[in-house]
């Protein structure tokens, strides 16, 4: 029978994971569906919010709920101004200038993290109380069900902003055409500036819940890198996919990691990449566009 | 004295060299290059075979990303098989100028196997794709140990040319520069063939080109793998220049590196490639020199080093994009035709 719970709980690990990934993943998909972005600083952004949280919260000594806020409101700022000096500036140009744009970004923003705070990893507090979950003989950390509690309450949270309130229709209205909303009456610019701002507090929120299992360093950056997986196989504009692709991807990378070999973690999002790519290059449930040829 | 350079006809706008003094410059230029070793400081001689290395990989992603489109991130990678390509072919006592070319068409033909799949989708996906190949290459080169050596890496034997070991910076100018020069012409040449136009063709309107005649799948994987061949001799290259080389060299960063080269440098030009080689392999190096010329006022500067470097990068690429998309070449241009037309001004 331990056969069955070493499986149960890699399972249970990798569903557990990837609330984190899913939450990242919207981040990406935010953006994307918003504005026709793959913005490769989204990872910068994660991790330059985690850093403030850790700014907050140690160096200032304020309460982790103060330092999350500070946080956030740090990374709206810093978002907005992306959208305004970086994107804004290059709407319409071909894709490798939008592509390179926010990898010049995620450049500048991890070299001035790394001037500010250093390389080395910094200890922060636990936003969620540290204790291990028993359940016969599967063992899950409390951490990992405490984030993806709350992973999923934000992600909730931020489906019902599109649905219902009037700035997320506005939005959802501005992603699918642009023209017809500006004739509309809808503030395209201010949509697309929103775009941004949440998709930085979603990276943040997700940055900081890694965090504050631990510690910080530059490293977290590449995290939203191995997020492609997630993001290509849910389809780069589908929020219901990339919930959907996240648990898929989160237990079949435990797996693997589990059964195979710990270092098939660095490969492993890549693989599942190209081969989406290869089948379905629109992942699970994003839109059929004729980006294939 | 010339003023200002005009076409009389189509095929006048095809030549290589636009006037005769053109060309004159560029033999002057090509021969104070080739004479480098004799005049040169070590530190010069070093700095250009280094530039001599990016700019060949750089011409590569010219091809593939400006003239056809095809937004790669695996430049790199590709380098990495080329150098391991040769680590092998010197252990089996190919020469090396024959193990460079067979590095290259290694390399392509990997691109080829990379590319095939991956090039039926385009724009953002396409690189998202090229991304992940990058990541699986580099990845074989860490945990393949019977082939790449593993994290030691490997140990490549000095080349030999009939008998005259080919070590230091000074005789591995040579081989360098002489690819450079070859691969240079060949670059400039299929951009103004009907394979150039072509890849153009493909960037700007794939659905047309197709319409037109041109087979896109095709010229999307030649287009990807002049690139990865490119990159294999360049890597084969710098396994020559450096003699030993790990898996750590070939990072995605230098892949990024690359693509900013060639949007700083312009993009579908081999003048752009050439500028924007130079002028990004000497960027990180004139904020080495500065460092190293404060480190005794300010001590901590020299782990701000990398940080440093990454920040200027960034902002290059950004400023490059937005005030001049067509970069370095451009500049040139314009600078070029004030020359021609002073004392007038356009």
């Amino acid at each position: 029978m331990t056969n069955l719970y070493i499986f149960i709980e890699f399972v249970l690990l990798g569903l557990l994971a990837s609330g984190l990934s899913a939450l990242i993943a919207l981040s990406f998909v935010l953006v994307y569906k918003g504005t026709h972005v793959v913005n490769f600083a989204a990872g910068e952004v994660m991790m330059l919010g985690a850093y403030l949280y850790y700014t907050g919260a140690v160096v200032l000594q304020l309460h982790p709920a103060a330092a999350l806020f500070i946080s956030l409101v740090g990374i709206s700022l810093v978002s907005v101004a992306i959208e305004a000096f970086v994107l804004r500036p290059l709407a319409g140009q071909p894709t490798i200038s939008i592509l390179m744009a926010t990898i010049g970004m995620a450049s500048l923003l991890h070299g001035s993290v790394e001037i500010i705070w250093g390389q080395s990893p910094l200890e922060t507090p636990a936003l969620l109380p540290r204790f291990p979950v028993n359940w016969g003989e599967v063992m899950i950390p409390g951490a990992a069900i405490g984030n993806f509690v709350i992973s999923s309450l934000l992600i909730a949270a931020v489906v019902t902003f599109f649905r219902f309130t009037q700035t997320g229709i506005e939005m959802r209205a501005t992603a699918s055409d642009p023209v017809t909303a500006a004739s509309l009456g809808v503030d395209i610019r201010a949509a697309q500036r929103m775009t941004w701002i949440l998709a930085g507090l979603t990276g943040t929120l997700a940055g900081t819940l890694i965090v504050s299992s631990g510690s910080v360093s530059p490293a977290l950056a590449s995290v939203a890198l191995s997020v492609f997986s997630v993001v290509i196989l849910g389809g780069l504009d589908s929020v219901t996919g990339v919930i959907l692709a996240s648990l898929i991807v989160g237990v079949l990378e435990s797996l693997t990691v589990g059964y195979i070999d710990g270092k098939m973690r660095d490969v492993f999002p890549y693989v599942v990449v190209l081969a989406v790519l290869v089948v379905r290059p629109f992942g699970l449930s994003g839109t059929h566009e004729i980006e294939r040829l | 004295m010339r003023t200002g350079v005009f076409f009389e006809n189509y095929g006048a706008e095809e030549q290589l060299w636009d006037s005769q003094t053109a060309k004159t410059m560029m033999a002057v230029f090509v021969v104070a290059l080739y004479l480098l070793p004799l005049w040169g400081s070590d530190y010069m001689v070093a700095m250009a075979c280094i530039v001599g290395i990016h700019l060949i990989a750089v011409m590569g992603l010219n091809i593939t990303t400006g003239s056809a489109g095809l937004i790669s991130l695996s430049q790199a990678a590709f380098m990495g098989v080329g150098c391991y390509a040769v680590s092998w072919f010197a252990r089996w006592g190919i020469p090396f100028w024959l193990a460079l070319p067979m590095a290259g068409l290694l390399a392509a033909l990997i691109g080829m196997v990379v590319g095939l799949p991956s090039l039926r989708v385009k724009g953002m996906y396409f690189a998202i794709a090229t991304l992940a190949a990058h990541f699986v290459l580099s990845f074989l080169f860490r945990e393949w140990t019977p082939v790449t050596g593993g994290p030691g890496g490997v140990n490549i034997p000095a080349a030999n040319f009939f008998g005259i070991e080919l070590v230091g910076d000074h005789r591995m100018f040579y081989p360098i520069y002489i690819c450079v020069l070859l691969l240079g012409l060949a670059a400039a040449n299929i951009t103004r063939s009907y394979v150039g136009r072509a890849f153009i063709a493909v960037r700007d309107r794939d659905i047309s080109a197709e319409i037109l005649g041109v087979n896109l799948l095709r010229y999307k994987v030649l287009a990807f793998m002049l690139g990865s061949f490119y990159a294999g001799v360049a890597g084969g290259l710098l396994g020559y220049f450096y003699g030993a080389i790990t898996a750590e060299y070939f990072t995605f960063g230098l892949s990024v590196f690359y693509v900013a080269a060639i949007i700083v440098g312009g993009l579908g030009r081999v003048l752009g490639s050439v500028l924007g080689a130079v002028f990004m392999t000497f960027v990180p190096e004139s904020l080495r020199l500065m460092s190293s010329a404060l480190s005794g006022s300010i001590p901590s500067l020299a782990n701000l080093l990398l940080p440093m470097g990454q920040v200027v990068f960034g902002i290059l690429i950004i400023i490059f994009l937005i005030f001049e998309p067509r970069g370095l070449a451009q500049m040139w241009a314009r600078v070029r035709r004030a020359f021609h037309l002073w004392p007038f001004r356009t």
